[in-house]
């Protein structure tokens, strides 16, 4: 091993793209998917019916309570027993993505609503509104507005939880650098640039945190 | 007498704490009620009852001769029939002053977009706020945004208006042009029930006074009797408290 060789870089560059690909994928999926389905359980920990809230708390409570590692082995694992065939690691992981990062998402929602002031439940409520459409029309829109921040944030960290997905042998951005560094024997080069490349994107992302924030307190 | 609003024996508490006991009041059709007292009184959580914001443990209110259903769905509907102002304003603030009055419109009565607008537009000149419907609430005076708000009350065709102290968060400057829509809206026999220190409002507009005080009705008259010779004495204090300075 001698100098550092960037042309090891360069060759292997379609392979670490297509890591890459699967790294950013699967945190758009999971941070959709997480946000849909972070949203209706922030809504029933909210409403009146108690068992419905104490359901969502057990879900939220349950997933935060493991580690991200384990949710991916069990997903792998279960998804294909509950559905009585193969889905492939690809998926479960989706899933397991997805489930995960609803129990985060969740509790930033739950937060931002609760940060509405009750007055502005109250003004929905006396225009004649339901439940439902006071929180689509009036409270989401505000509840988002001030939780976008926190979101990005959360987005950033699951770009880097995404490297966890080598347990089921997926070839995620970092495995994809981590298996060129060992085949090609350069791992100083392989893992500065993997470095890199992560500094880089999360760098862009909680810029992008900080300015919908500023943005926020310039806007009241 | 035509009854707009009937309340019959309403009642609330938090925990043990009691905040309304047993609180009756009939409204008439065009009739403006002030309702006045000490703070912590009950005036607001009383206001508030009426169309059922805040729920009620035992009593009973009926709108224009329809009962307040305690289910939540069912009493929507006769909710958006009573407009209602807050201390606050309670302005959404994501949303333009035009957007503020257009919402419930569209989304609770169901009328088109350019219906709302007209409506929004015509309320508007109104109140002599035409310039301000791009604008964002927190870019507005207090007064403005309390004068939108009733704006946003009204675009519903309301049978009834409800007033939360609608002056008390105001720069004492900008009180006057919120009581003079108040007042118009009065003159041309809108029903009103108003929560307010502002005795003043009380004597020009109103044709009843209501004084609470710990969570009960004491006392009912009409404005003149009320200010020249309330019944009770705990009116008499308060009245005598509050009109000294």
């Amino acid at each position: 091993m001698s100098g550092f060789d960037v042309s090891v870089i360069l060759d292997a560059l379609p392979f670490l793209a297509k890591g890459l690909g699967l790294s950013l994928g699967l945190t758009a999926i999971a941070m959709v998917g997480g946000l849909a389905l972070g949203l209706i359980i922030a809504i029933a920990r909210l409403s009146r019916f108690r068992t419905l809230g104490t359901l969502a708390a057990l879900y939220v409570n349950g997933f935060r309570a493991v580690p991200l590692i384990l949710v991916i082995f069990w997903f792998y694992f279960l998804v294909p027993l509950l559905l009585g065939r193969p889905v492939g690691a690809l998926y479960s992981v989706l899933i397991a993505f997805v489930m995960f990062e609803a129990a985060y998402y969740s509790e930033i929602i739950r937060a931002g609503m609760k940060s509405v002031r009750p007055g502005q439940w109250q003004a929905a409520q006396a225009s004649g509104m339901t439940y439902l459409q006071a929180i689509r029309l009036v409270v989401l829109p505000q509840a988002l507005r001030k939780m976008a921040p926190l979101m990005v944030t959360q987005g950033v960290v699951l770009f880097q939880d995404t490297s966890l997905v080598y347990v089921v042998s997926l070839h995620d951005f970092m495995t994809s650098a981590s298996i060129v560094a060992n085949t090609q024997n350069r791992i100083v080069e392989l893992y500065v640039f993997a470095a890199l490349v992560y500094f880089a994107l999360c760098t862009a992302g909680s810029t992008l945190a900080q300015r919908l924030s500023s943005n926020r307190q310039r806007a009241h | 007498m035509v009854e707009m609003i009937r309340i019959n024996g309403l009642s609330k508490s938090y925990g043990d704490v009691p905040v309304l006991k047993n609180c009756s009041l009939d409204v008439a059709r065009g009739e403006v009620v002030v309702i006045c007292g000490p703070s912590g009184s009950g005036k607001s959580t009383f206001v508030k009852c009426i169309n059922g914001i805040e729920p009620a443990q035992a009593g009973r209110i009926a709108i224009d001769g329809e009962d307040l259903p305690s289910k939540p769905a069912a009493a929507a509907r006769i909710r958006a029939r009573i407009g209602m102002v807050f201390q606050h304003f309670e302005l959404y603030p994501h949303l333009t002053v035009m957007e503020n009055i257009c919402l419930a419109q569209i989304h609770v009565l169901k009328r088109s977009r350019e219906e709302a607008k007209a409506k929004a537009h015509g309320l508007l000149r109104r109140v002599g706020l035409t310039d301000k419907e791009a604008a964002y609430p927190s870019q507005l005076s207090g007064g403005q945004q309390q004068r939108i708000a009733i704006v946003r009350a009204l675009a519903m065709d309301p049978v009834a208006m409800l007033f939360d102290e609608p002056t008390s968060a105001l720069d004492p400057e900008m009180i006057g042009e919120v009581l003079a829509v108040m007042l118009e809206l009065a003159r041309e026999g809108m029903t009103m029930v108003v929560v307010t220190h502002e005795m003043g409002f009380a004597k020009a507009a109103a044709d009843r006074v209501v004084f609470m005080d710990c969570g009960e009705i004491v006392e009912i008259a009409e404005t003149a009797r009320f200010f020249a010779e309330p019944a009770s004495e705990r009116a008499r204090l308060f009245l005598s408290r509050i009109l000294a300075h």
